[in-house]
């Protein structure tokens, strides 16, 4: 055995003593809404259906860990091994990205405790039973993912098998992604003549994939940003640079192709309407693709200052494109009749809260497990040798 | 369910709008026969009131409502009354969205819920082209409602709950061709407007609507697609097993190439 040390830490900073706060309001108000209903909690009503907790939690959580499969298959499947020493980091923000979108899903569902029925009872015609299924067996084989991980610690006698079933684990945990990626927006179909045309596309299914792949290096540039004041692991400029790369390209397909799609659809006059919608698509456009592919092209992007812009912009981007697909864009519809909806301060507590319970966790992760590995952290990664980036 | 009278049979309803003398037997039939929850305060409420709310006076206790409007006729104001529920469309988007078969489209016409199915996740009600489903936000078990097209007595061979009661020959119930066969014989002999608003709308309902004035006038959605809804994602579903074992095959090819003769990453 190496030398004695705790077994378990868990450093107790200001910051994690705000989210544990968040987590704990959250928590309270999901006893409330579980008690009381939805109808208590949330200003959702029967023109919005749909709100802040499908947006945030569920079509931006997913969206934002696109990083994960995304590195799974750069690092593993191309192996593009100079990538590796982010590639465990990356898997677990997106395991915990997943984290909350499941537990988003149980409290924002009407009979959470029903979630099981689309195992049993299958509506195989619904875009959302393939969600359902793909984002319930991609968390199961996120956690064996990690578990591969945990086992260097814990349940040692589970790692072997864990590790002779990582080909497998990967293949289908980067399969599946891909499919409810695209299908996320294929729900979109169903709401045709409701969704503003600048959004609705038979497009649609590839642009919420490419869009979730080339948000996914933007986030572990910004993750790896944050993460390093909490855990001292600096990731080499090189490393993001090279990600950032790979996301530009695809941004730059997404982008041409998203405006291509406007004109064959013959709506790209409607992008300069001027009305609310509008203006908030060319936001969308601006920010989160036109401003980071200048950024990229006019060679920005090489110091660590311009590769967190891109990452902020693109983040951005994406979470408004996701917003304005299941609000901005469904308004005119929805509002015509005099409809409205506007988050009430317990939906946004709760989301806080499950993004604090998801820090939390990554933090304690980071900490106990060899996630991070590099030289950096050798005293405590007893098995680091094998990180070192190449 | 279905007996000798409505085997192999499709059933549907017409509403002639200019007949309608917004009486509102037919809502409370559908009360009486669904059992359906009332509120003294609602009872308060007209016709004109409902067709203000967004709902058009649906609520999860309120499957059917008349709604009023004064449309515009030969240069007058004139009165019309609505009878708003569920349009039973042949091949439902509620159906093709609900991922746990909590609906359901019976062979003599009725698209029922059945809440022991439903996971509650509300895709159905952003479906709908015609926002008729309602949820119960107000209970910790909540539920979607919507009518039923009183799928137990059509299935015995009997009218709507709503249609038996209607006094004026407003409603107008039978085998689908029938009822548009009637549908077109009013129009022709009333000289309405020659749309039967329900025959393509959303690719077909089994509630048709026949009017002397606009429907866009009477918040009909005039502009919804005439395909039918499930048809936008049939192909996509149909694709999807064969595009994730295609590309999970090209993964696993591309795995064993480029891990050949190297160390395999943890």
């Amino acid at each position: 055995m190496e030398t004695v040390r705790k077994r378990w830490t868990f450093k107790m900073t200001p910051v994690r003593g705000i989210f544990i706060l968040v987590a704990l309001c959250a928590l309270a108000i999901i006893v409330v809404r579980l008690i009381l209903g939805l109808g208590a909690t949330t200003n959702l009503n029967d023109q919005w259906p749909w709100g802040f907790w499908i947006s945030f939690d569920v079509l931006i959580g997913v969206a934002l860990a696109g990083g994960g499969y995304g590195v799974a298959l750069i690092v593993y499947v191309l192996r593009r091994d100079k990538f590796y020493p982010i590639a465990r980091s990356a898997m677990l923000t997106s395991l915990l990205g997943y984290v909350i979108v499941v537990l988003g899903l149980l409290i924002e569902v009407g009979q959470w405790f029903n979630f099981y029925e689309p195992f049993i009872s299958w509506g195989h015609h619904s875009v959302l039973f393939e969600v359902f299924w793909c984002i319930s067996m991609y968390t199961l084989i996120q956690v064996l993912e990690f578990g591969e991980i945990a086992t260097e610690k814990v349940f040692k006698g589970a790692h072997k098998l864990l590790k002779r079933i990582m080909p497998v684990l990967l293949v289908v945990g980067i399969t599946l992604p891909t499919l409810h990626q695209s299908s996320l927006g294929g729900l979109y179909y169903e709401m045709i003549g409701k969704l503003d045309p600048l959004w609705w596309s038979p497009l649609l299914p590839p642009f919420f994939l490419v869009s979730s792949f080339f948000v996914g290096p933007a986030m572990i540039v910004l993750e790896t940003a944050l993460a390093q004041k909490a855990t001292n692991h600096v990731v080499p400029v090189p490393i993001l640079k090279g990600l950032v790369k790979i996301s530009a390209v695809a941004m730059l397909i997404y982008f041409i192709a998203k405006i291509g799609d406007l004109f064959v659809a013959g709506e790209i006059g409607n992008a300069f309407a001027g009305t609310f919608a509008s203006n908030m698509f060319l936001l969308e456009l601006g920010i989160g693709c036109a401003v980071p592919l200048l950024l990229f092209f006019a060679g920005a992007c090489a110091k660590r200052g311009g590769l967190i812009l891109y990452g902020l912009c693109a983040v951005a981007g994406v979470v408004m494109n996701r917003f304005n697909v299941v609000l901005t864009g469904m308004g005119e519809y929805l509002n015509r009749a005099g409809g409205q909806y506007f988050p009430s301060w317990m939906e946004f507590v709760v989301s806080a809260g499950l993004v604090s319970i998801a820090c939390l966790i990554y933090l304690f992760a980071v900490e106990n497990f060899n996630i991070t590995g590099g030289p950096k952290h050798e005293e405590n990664a007893p098995q680091s040798g094998k990180f070192a980036a190449e | 369910m279905a007996n000798e009278l409505t085997a192999g049979k499709t059933f549907g309803a017409l509403v002639d709008i200019p007949r309608c003398i917004g009486c509102e037997s037919c809502s409370v039939a559908c009360k009486l026969y669904n059992g359906l929850d009332w509120e003294a305060e609602r009872k308060q409420l007209t016709p004109a009131d409902r067709a203000a709310e967004a709902n058009k006076g649906l609520w999860p206790e309120d499957w059917t409502s008349i709604t009023q409007y004064n449309p515009e006729k030969d240069g007058e104001r004139t009165l019309r009354f609505v009878k708003n529920q569920c349009f039973h469309c042949d091949d439902p988007a509620c159906v093709s969205a609900c991922f746990s078969k909590a609906f359901q489209k019976m062979p003599e016409g009725p698209v029922i819920y059945d809440q022991s199915l439903c996971v509650g996740c509300r895709y159905c009600m952003l479906a709908c082209p015609f926002d008729i489903i309602k949820y119960e936000w107000g209970k910790a078990i909540p539920g979607c409602r919507k009518c039923q097209m009183c799928a137990p007595r059509v299935a015995q061979g009997e009218a709507p709950a709503c249609v038996s009661v209607c006094p004026t020959g407003a409603l107008f119930y039978g085998e689908k061709d029938q009822v548009l066969e009637e549908a077109k014989r009013r129009i022709a002999e009333n000289g309405y407007i020659d749309h039967v608003f329900g025959e393509r709308e959303a690719g077909g309902t089994s509630w048709f609507y026949i009017s002397d004035v606009p429907f866009a006038a009477m918040r009909f959605r005039t502009d919804v697609t005439t395909r039918a809804l499930p048809s936008y994602t049939k192909s996509y579903m149909a694709a999807t097993p064969v595009v994730g074992i295609g590309w999970a095959a090209v993964l696993a090819g591309l795995y064993i190439y480029n891990n050949k003769g190297k160390d395999h990453l943890d």
